[in-house]
């Protein structure tokens, strides 16, 4: 056991799974020689060489296609796009190539590759370099999405995505790359598909994603010392999503409350609620909530970002407000 | 050179002839059963097509299809100079590829026509052809982005040594998209063995490639820009295109990296099945129409010895084929219900939750 960032985890998962399969290759920008920008590739090129680890030109599209392409031909691609709001340059390759070939070519072809990401908010970098988009990753047929909150989890799904026959985005949330935590020794394999409760609690169900979960934690920390019991569960995985711990969740408690680090319109946590209403409706005593971001692009402004960004004081109100009424 | 539309209107650019036609390439050194199997080929590539032509008309294939009628001796130059175990990356204009690549024309037929022995059991469609058995690794249908994909073949030919070279069609119109030019500089960079071929064929959907590009060869004149050297060939020349296929990948075969080959010719039909192709000049059609492939190869053969009669004798045996193939697709069943629902993932089906 010893305490790893978030951002050595990424490395240290990526690195557990070169040693193991040599069909595992990493390209991006800058994550050779520099290590990253984020510097989650750290350490690589030096154990596996140039070879297994490439610097690339700035060309998502083609760094995208080369994935696909190499993992279409016995390859297990992973591929950096620096910043997740850089996807908008290169989502043909993503929407249209990557999630749909299997299906056209009616199973023909297989694409065990990873996009891992630098996602989400909350570093002041303002609306180009700060989205949180596994909504639109979610929401493409043949596109897995996790999002791990811990550096533990980090180890473990990145080992589960690479190791998957199927393409995965994998969102890095930014804001966590500095946190650290506890990772046992010796390899780790998570499973994607698969929540985790973080809290149990008895009075009210709260989910969270990346960034968003220590948040939740927090909220619910101090709802505790107000005698409410919030149950915290790290959804980790959107798709495949582990509907069945959050609907036994939403059993127990009663009450469902979503944070997440994006516009209300068709966040993931759109998709849960209809899920609850329709499977789970005369479990809940009374509305889902959802905490979202405002329906703006981020603000750069410290002051304005932290105003517009879920928090641990604004999910803590908004439950308890709910359940007092 | 003149700037295009901003100069003339639309439909008023200049026309580009062929090339005279000369018995110049005869010398061309391609052995006599080489040039047969180059000829047999074309013929199945065009006898498909018009009765894939004639199924669309009696409205047995559905949706849209794009042909490539007088396109043929690029495909089967390509496809006779490729090792079994090469990749071919085309575009929605690919059933000659899938072809030169020894598919059988029942499943792509039948693919066409929407029925369960098609190539990819219906879900794919005449743009999308692929059989990854055959080294036909995809026929794709958004401008430029194949470009990037046959990339990642030729890396992962060079990463495990097998030897292997990506080859990649594509239209002079895609050469104006960004893909085209992220995938040329990656290609170089990496020395990857690929060879990219640019079917130029005059225009992009309907408008003249001349009026919408800064250059006057859309693929060769860009090849500098990337370290390549510019090539530029008749593609309507079978034995022309098969020598320069050899070269482009003996050249990536050897680790010299990759190549981009500008092939001019000439599609007979408008761009897609609802296109007349009224846009373009009824001289320039009918003399590229006259400096037909199949034409201009039929007639070298002849002056090399081969009888008309062997000749016919290939197209009867190809007819055959293609009898049988449209027997064959019209008589498949249609896809089962079911079958809409499989392959999303890796595990067969379509489930994102549990
Ligand atoms: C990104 C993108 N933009 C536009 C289209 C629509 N489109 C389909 S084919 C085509 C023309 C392509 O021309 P060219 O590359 O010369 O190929 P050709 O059809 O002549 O073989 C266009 C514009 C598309 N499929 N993808
Ligand atoms: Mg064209």
């Amino acid at each position: 056991m010893a305490q790893l960032s978030y951002r050595d985890a990424v490395a240290r998962g990526i690195a557990q799974e070169m040693r193991r399969d040599e069909r595992v290759v990493v390209v991006g920008e800058d994550i050779a020689g520099a290590g990253g920008v984020f510097k989650t590739t750290v350490g690589l090129l030096d154990e596996f060489g140039p070879k297994r680890v490439l610097d690339t030109p700035i060309s998502e599209q083609a760094i995208l296609g080369a994935a696909m392409g190499a993992a279409m031909t016995g390859l297990r691609p992973v591929a950096e796009i620096m910043f997740s709001d850089f996807f908008a340059v290169c989502w043909d390759i993503v929407v249209n190539q990557i999630a749909k070939t299997r299906y056209m070519t009616d199973g023909q072809v297989s694409l065990p590759l990873v996009i891992k990401t630098g996602n989400g908010g909350g570093l002041r970098f303002g609306a180009q370099h700060s989205q949180s988009i596994e909504n639109w990753a979610m929401a493409v047929p043949g596109l897995k999405v996790v999002t791990p909150s811990t550096a533990e989890d980090v180890v473990g799904l990145m080992a589960a995505a690479i190791r998957d026959e199927d393409p995965v985005i994998f969102c890095e949330h930014k804001g966590l790359y500095a946190s650290k935590g506890e990772v046992p020794d010796g390899e780790i394999v998570d499973s994607l598909g698969t929540a985790k409760i973080r809290r149990p609690g008895r009075d009210a169900t709260i989910l969270a994603l990346g960034m968003m979960v220590p948040r939740a934690l927090a909220a619910a920390e101090d709802l505790a010392t107000r005698g409410i019991d919030a149950e915290v569960i790290d959804v980790r995985s959107l798709v495949p999503l582990d509907t069945r711990t959050i609907l036994g969740s939403v059993a127990r408690t009663g009450r469902l409350f979503t944070v997440e680090e994006n516009p209300q319109l068709l966040g993931w946590g759109a998709e849960i609620a209809s899920i609850v209403a329709d499977e789970a409706f005369w479990d809940l005593d009374g509305p889902v909530q959802r905490i979202t971001t405002p329906h703006i692009p981020l603000p750069s402004a410290d002051s304005l970002e932290d105003l517009v960004m879920p928090s641990a004081e604004s999910v803590a109100s908004t439950v308890e407000k709910a359940l007092q009424s | 050179m003149k700037l295009p539309l901003s100069e003339h209107r639309y439909g008023e650019h200049g026309v580009v002839l062929p090339p005279e036609r000369s018995d110049a390439n005869d010398a061309l050194d391609v052995d006599l059963d080489r040039r047969r199997q180059l000829y047999r080929s074309m013929r199945e590539m065009r006898t498909f097509e018009k009765r894939a032509y004639d199924l669309f008309m009696k409205q047995l294939v559905k949706g849209t299809s794009h042909l490539s009628l007088g396109m043929e001796a690029i495909a089967a130059g390509f496809g006779a100079a490729m090792r079994e175990d090469d990749y071919t990356f085309a575009t929605y204009r690919g059933h000659a590829h899938t072809l030169a690549r020894g598919v059988p024309m029942t499943p792509v037929l039948a693919e066409l026509l929407g029925r369960a022995n098609g190539l990819m059991g219906g879900k794919g469609g005449s743009m999308h052809l692929t059989s990854v058995e055959h080294g036909m690794m995809g026929s794709y249908a958004i401008i430029g982005a194949h470009l990037t994909i046959a990339n990642g073949a030729a890396w992962s030919a060079q990463y495990r040594g097998s030897g292997q070279v990506a080859v990649c069609f594509f239209g002079d119109g895609t050469t104006n998209i960004g893909a085209f030019h992220e995938a040329l500089n990656y290609a170089a960079v990496y020395r990857l063995p690929v060879v990219f071929v640019c079917e130029n064929n005059l225009y992009m959907e309907y408008t003249s490639i001349h009026d919408i590009t800064a250059v006057p060869h859309p693929a060769a004149d860009r090849a500098p820009a990337y370290g390549l050297e510019s090539i530029v060939i008749d593609g309507n020349d079978a034995d022309e295109v098969h020598l320069a296929a050899v070269t482009a990948l003996d050249r990536a075969r050897s680790g010299q990296g990759p190549s981009l080959v500008e092939a001019l010719t000439y599609r007979h039909g408008g761009h897609s099945r609802a296109d007349p192709g009224k846009y373009r000049p009824s001289e320039e059609v009918e003399a590229w129409k006259a400096y037909d492939p199949l034409t201009v190869y039929r007639e070298r053969l002849v002056r090399l010895g081969v009888s008309e009669d062997e000749l016919d004798a290939i197209d009867a045996s190809v007819l055959a084929l293609v009898d049988a193939a449209t027997e064959g697709a019209i008589a498949g069943e249609l896809p089962s219900p079911e079958s809409a629902f499989t392959d999303v993932w890796a595990d067969g089906g379509w489930s994102w939750r549990n």
